[in-house]
């Protein structure tokens, strides 16, 4: 095994590194940014380049981070290591591994989707692949982002001849600003909590086009939110600070809006299927691509997952991780 | 069929009353009469036969899916509902068919119950194939018959009511009872004269609102009647000329499962009674007591869902209707009448009965201040009953359940700390979520399974609950998941009994969390003796 679980998070014996570990470590190589992968506390991390001014602002000004361009490879310990996009924030990268002739990949979270605020995912070849299945059973299918967006600008479009504002929960982090790339902006103005714009200015910095977008505070109190679009975390649903949009629409993005019951619970007007995770096809795309001889499921319906692929001729085995299943990644607006 | 899936995502995806209102008084207001007609039919609660078994659906949808069966559980378990299930795995459609509610239900879905197997097979399939998301949710959920809606009988009632400008009591009373939609059936309900052409319908029940801290504040005690609150069935007997009937609140005919009481309603006279059916031991003769006493509500149980009860169980557990209100007589609507004027009438038909009869009328507690009823209330449990009842003696018979005239004024439940042991996901709006409870209580150093709950958390704590069982999970068995012992919960309910069917030995009744004991260890949770020690305070 060139990448095994431990108490600490996944490790690489033979170079001496983590990836995405869960507790601190000397050497940790993070997937993405996002708080179930990217802790605090480790000496020195090694991270994709085009997410660096985000991880920074996540791990705070003295962790010491070191970027890798994407296809870049280093060597540590012997080992050579390399990041691949993996399509699912701004610099979120697999983790390419190779010793003593083998290659793995660990995939982080990833998707297959376009989306213009990251590089897409690049299939890349290997023996053993450590795949993510948050999403991984047959209910879950996107619609293209352009579907998806359509309805979108619909509902902000419909609020805003109603002189409502059209509020949309979306994780801060991704999610956020992948909404604000893809929206029709000349529908109306658009503002953003607080939370949204501190990881914003990280994407500017970082060559991500935005459209223009005010803080909800640089706002007087007497300003009308009527037809703006209203971008939010989830934690501000049925917060005080929602009181200030007097009439109002919401709605919530997340993978999980495929499901009814989820969209009951979260009790919203809207629920957008938007996810950046894989969806069934495309876990089984990837997998497929990779060319892998193993595959090892990791958080999510790993069960099932590997049950499916060892039935169509691919070995694959599961393997536990404290990277938020289910429930963890509902709360992340997965 | 399309704009009727429009409606339902309008209901299913708003919040808010008036939304909803005003989406279904835009279809009612559009729609064809007959698709109005099922609409309303379905959107009152009214669910067809199951057409086609769900076992076969599952099975077929699986392979039109090409899924494996064990994964199409698979994708049940995590989305709880099966017309759902099958509607996210199906591919796209292929075509597009424009065919309104009426003709989907009167030409495919009754027909499909029908057709042998195979055929059944076919048309499903290529239903399913015409079908788009919702439109393909819902037929299915018509299909499995339980199709239900985020939408109460009483908004129905409103759009139809602002839609024909009917008064919404009439639109109601139209609604209740049984009746087949077609043409005729929406002419009728909303025409200004309609035929009551079916004598037998109740009208709709006047509910209590939970009456929260003391009585002091509604007023002089003498405007109130208080009453037992009784945990019985509740029920209309309807009687008009030759028609007899017996409604619950579900709308449900329940006369088959209480023909003793069937028997004797050919003594009342023309009249609509509201009461309650209650399992009743006579008093012994020269007891003292006069009309007997109630028995526990598990005795009432064996006589629920059972037509046609043997002779046995009819004197194992017989029953009376303890009638409370009247609210036609002589095919008078008597319900905008002052209660202490329907009470006075109430008295007088069922205490004429000559030669005694299975219809009582509910007593009356003199208790003449507040303090003294509150004193009669803690009684609740010696006689039988959860609490009291306190009505506007000038208030009329309303419909639905608006606040100020009837208070039902529940005592405190029992408690007991227990120990979540096993835990299965919810269905509907928490599918998905561990929300459904086994608690176990201590005995002989073990936790044995007493009692099952699924309400009384905040979605906020289910959350956390959920998040505990995931990382605490020792065993799966199925759907159903061994949790580590260490949550301790406050349960409340209402009876507690000896019963032999249930492995603690004891059966309890509406049991629900109170509260999470954050503060307590396992080892403090209650045991078996506690439980058996509160069982022996109630009636038996």
């Amino acid at each position: 095994m060139l990448v095994a679980p431990t108490a600490r998070g996944l490790y690489c014996a033979a170079g001496d590194f983590y990836i995405d570990p869960w507790r601190p470590v000397e050497r940790a190589v993070i997937t993405h940014a996002h708080s179930d992968h990217a802790r605090v506390g480790s000496s020195a991390y090694l991270a994709a380049r085009s997410g660096l001014a985000v991880l920074q602002t996540r791990l705070g000004p003295d962790a010491r981070i070191e970027g890798l361009e994407y296809g870049e490879s280093r060597d540590l310990n012997g080992v050579k290591i390399s990041l691949h996009p993996a399509g699912h924030v701004l610099g979120s990268a697999q983790v390419r591994i190779e010793h003593g002739g083998e290659v793995w990949v660990v995939s982080g979270d990833y998707k297959l989707d376009p989306d213009p605020t990251c590089a897409p995912f690049e299939p890349v070849r290997c023996d053993t692949f450590i795949t993510e299945s948050t999403f991984g059973l047959p209910i879950y299918r996107w619609c293209t982002p352009d579907e998806i967006f359509a309805g979108v600008n619909a509902w902000w479009r419909a609020n805003a001849a109603a002189g409502r504002a059209s509020v949309v929960f979306a994780y801060a982090f991704g999610k956020a600003q992948r909404i604000l790339a893809s929206v029709d902006d000349s529908i109306g103005p658009i503002v953003v909590h607080g939370a949204v714009e501190a990881l914003n200015r990280g994407y500017r910095e970082s060559g991500v086009r935005l459209p223009a977008a005010r803080m909800v505070g640089e706002l007087g109190t007497k300003e009308s939110f009527g037809g703006a679009l209203v971008v939010a975390p989830p934690s501000a649903q049925s917060s005080p600070w929602m009181k200030r949009f007097g009439d109002y629409s919401d709605a919530f993005a997340s993978g999980w809006m495929a499901i009814r019951g989820a969209r009951r619970r979260r009790a919203v007007d809207q629920g957008f299927v938007l996810s950046d995770h894989a969806d069934w096809p495309s876990l089984n795309r990837a997998i497929e691509a990779t060319g892998a001889r193993r595959v090892i499921v990791t958080h999510g319906h790993t069960t099932p997952l590997v049950q499916w692929l060892n039935e169509h001729g691919v070995e694959a085995h599961s393997m536990k991780t404290e990277f938020e299943g289910e429930a963890g990644a509902e709360e992340a607006g997965a | 069929m399309k704009r009727f899936a429009a409606l339902f995502e309008a209901i299913d995806s708003s919040t808010s009353t008036k939304a909803k209102t005003a989406a279904l008084a835009r279809y009612f207001a559009n729609a064809k009469p007959r698709d109005a007609a099922w609409a309303a039919w379905f959107l009152t609660g009214n669910r067809p036969r199951q057409a086609v078994p769900a076992r076969r659906m599952a099975a077929w949808a699986a392979e039109a899916a090409k899924l494996p069966l064990w994964l199409f559980e698979e994708c049940y378990d995590a989305v709880g509902d099966l017309a759902e299930t099958i509607t996210l795995i199906l591919p796209p459609p292929t075509a597009q068919g424009d065919d309104s509610l009426s003709v989907w239900v009167e030409e495919r879905l009754i027909a499909l119950r029908e057709l042998g197997e195979i055929d059944q097979r076919e048309r499903l399939e290529s239903y399913w194939a015409e079908l788009e998301g919702t439109q393909r949710f819902v037929f299915n959920k018509l299909i499995t018959g339980n199709f239900r809606v985020g939408v109460s009988a009483l908004l129905v009632v409103r759009a139809i009511a602002q839609v024909s400008g009917i008064d919404a009591k009439v639109i109601s009373h139209r609604l209740t009872g049984e009746w087949w939609p077609s043409d005729a059936a929406w002419a009728n309900l909303v025409g200004a004269a309609s035929i009551e052409t079916d004598r037998s319908n109740p009208y709709p029940f006047f509910l209590a609102q939970p009456l929260e801290g003391g009585a002091e504040a509604l007023g002089g005690r003498d405007e109130w009647l208080a009453e037992w609150k009784w945990d019985g069935i509740r029920a209309q007997m309807i009687r008009r000329g030759e028609v007899a009937a017996l409604w619950s609140r579900g709308d449900e005919p329940i006369g088959a499962q209480f023909p003793e009481v069937m028997a004797d309603a050919s003594k009342l006279p023309d009249c609509v009674l509201d009461g309650e059916i209650l399992a009743w031991k006579d008093a012994p003769p020269g007891s003292g007591t006069r009309g007997g006493v109630v028995m526990p509500f598990a005795a009432l149980q064996k006589r629920l869902g059972r037509k046609n009860p043997g002779k046995k169980v009819m004197g194992d557990s017989p029953v009376i209707f303890l009638a409370f209100d009247l609210l036609e007589f002589a095919g008078q609507d008597w319900r905008e009448k002052p209660l202490a004027e329907r009470r006075a009438k109430l008295r007088d038909v069922v205490l004429s009965i000559p030669g005694g009869s299975r219809f009582q009328v509910s007593s009356e507690l003199r208790a003449p201040t507040w303090e003294t009823l509150a004193l009669a209330r803690s009684q609740s449990r010696e006689q039988g009953t959860e609490g009291l009842m306190l009505k506007r003696l000038d208030s009329a018979y309303g419909v639905g359940r608006p606040r100020g005239a009837w208070w039902k004024w529940k005592i405190e439940p029992y408690t007991l700390d227990a120990v979540l042991i096993y835990a299965q996901k919810g269905h509907g709006k928490r599918a998905s979520l561990y929300t459904d409870y086994t608690f176990g209580i201590w005995k002989d150093g073990e936790l044995v399974p007493f009692a099952k709950a699924y309400s009384g958390l905040t979605d906020e704590e289910i959350r956390g609950v959920d998040a505990f069982i995931r990382k605490n999970t020792l065993e799966r068995f199925g759907p159903v998941r061994t949790v580590k012992p260490e949550l301790v919960f406050e349960l409340g309910f209402e009876g507690i009994q000896r019963s032999a069917r249930h492995k603690s030995g004891i059966a309890v009744r509406f049991p629900r969390m109170l509260r999470m004991r954050k503060d307590k260890a396992i080892g403090e949770a209650n045991t078996l003796e506690d439980a058996i020690a509160l069982a022996r305070l109630g009636v038996r």
